[in-house]
């Protein structure tokens, strides 16, 4: 096996661990809050590590492929880097979009040992 | 203007981050972009900024007004990110930690970070979501005050030692990035 | 079959599948609105994740793009349901 092969194993691996631990946590949790600490920062981190492998992958089969192939690695490469970028700034957005709607829809945060939301309603 | 400015220089990276590869020439360089790509690219940046800037222009005490810390942001939000990559490593072993072993101790506490601009606010809530333990629930829009639900609740005294255990230096780098 | 760098990415995406069945088991039980949301926003994160996976092991640019408006669509959608989910409370609606 290959450097890249390698690379490519370890940053799968970490982004599969942490896409499983978000979706398994989906399931550990109690309430809705819980639940999206696990949703989205573990999915997010693991889509992070897939897209970081793909960006490797990218760049090493433009050093490989001939020239007539290489401008549609550069495409690859470019698109997954914007693909990246709108998940980085849409996810915690949506997390704090449902959670302010699930307080404001009335669902108390199970098992909470202080809630600070509840003297101002 | 400078709403229109910003609005135009962003959105030609993301039309040219879009179009790269379409050069077929020779080389990297050659094979990036293509002229008509890039014609193209800053008469739609022209005509999206133009319709844009209404809708953008509302924000309250916006950084935009200020020539010389809008230069400064970009360069401060790449410093910021190594600090952030760290914190949301960090977050994401917690979260692990706690999605195995189960033990939680939640709650919702309220915070004051003393940020004046939009930007800032929004800066510092989505920082706070992807850093351990803690998830941006509410925000008081009058005072800025932000609701954070907290995975792992920790009994502090006074508010600041409470900011500090719930984000760590962000506020303070929110500070440095866009006011 | 050769063992190289574009088999790894498939089996990711085999992953990301398992991680997309697990979720949608939240959405069958759930108890509340909100927790079928959380597990529908994490459904779209991880299919976004395939679609780049699949993008890049089958060299189809146009899956990377599709992921990307993809990703812009299931934002709008989650901030609609979660807006829904505010007023209809405030209504006086039920959940």
């Amino acid at each position: 096996m290959d450097a890249i092969t390698i690379a490519m194993i370890v940053l799968i691996a970490i982004s599969a661990i942490f896409v499983l631990l978000g979706a398994i946590g989906l399931h550990r949790f109690p309430d809705v809050y819980t639940r999206l600490h696990a949703a989205t920062k573990a999915t997010t981190f693991g889509t992070i590590f897939l897209a970081v492998a793909v960006i490797a992958h990218g760049v090493y089969s433009y050093t490989k492929a001939g020239a007539p192939d290489q401008p549609a690695y550069i495409v690859l490469v470019a698109h997954t880097i914007v693909a990246l970028i709108m998940l980085l700034l849409t996810n915690p957005t949506g997390a704090h979009a449902i959670a302010r709607a699930a307080r404001r829809s009335g669902i108390e945060p199970e098992r909470a040992v202080i809630d600070d939301t509840r003297e101002v309603r | 203007m400078i709403t229109f400015l910003v609005l135009f220089v962003s959105m030609l990276l993301l039309y040219l981050l879009l179009v790269a590869g379409s050069g077929g020439g020779d080389g990297l360089l050659g094979q990036l972009f293509s002229y008509q790509e890039i014609g193209a690219a800053i008469v739609l940046a022209i005509l999206t900024a133009a319709i844009a800037r209404a809708m953008l222009g509302k924000a309250k005490n916006r950084v935009m007004n200020n020539p010389g810390k809008l230069l400064k942001a970009p360069f401060m939000f790449i410093v910021f990110l190594f600090p952030f990559f760290y914190a949301m490593a960090e977050a994401n072993l917690d979260v692990a930690y706690r999605v195995i072993t189960g033990r939680i101790r939640p709650g919702i506490v309220r915070i004051r970070p003393k940020l004046k601009t939009d930007l800032g606010r929004t800066m510092l809530a989505n920082s706070i979501t992807l850093t351990p333990g803690t998830l941006t629930v509410d925000i008081d829009e009058k005072s800025g005050d932000l609701f954070i639900h907290w995975i792992n609740v920790k009994d502090t005294k006074t508010d600041d030692e409470r900011i500090k255990a719930v984000c760590g230096s962000f506020p303070a780098w929110a500070r440095r990035v866009v006011e | 079959m050769t063992f190289g760098p574009s088999e790894v990415l498939l089996i990711g995406a085999g992953v990301l599948s398992l991680g997309i069945l697990i979720s949608l088991f939240r959405i069958l039980l759930g108890p509340t609105s909100a927790d079928r949301v959380v597990a529908m926003d994490t459904i779209n994160t991880l299919v976004v994740g395939l679609m780049i996976a699949l993008g890049a092991f089958y060299r189809q640019v146009v899956f990377i793009d599709i992921a990307i408006v993809y990703a812009i669509l299931s934002f709008v959608t989650t901030i609609f349901i979660a807006r829904y989910m505010e007023q209809s409370r405030e209504k006086g609606g039920s959940d």
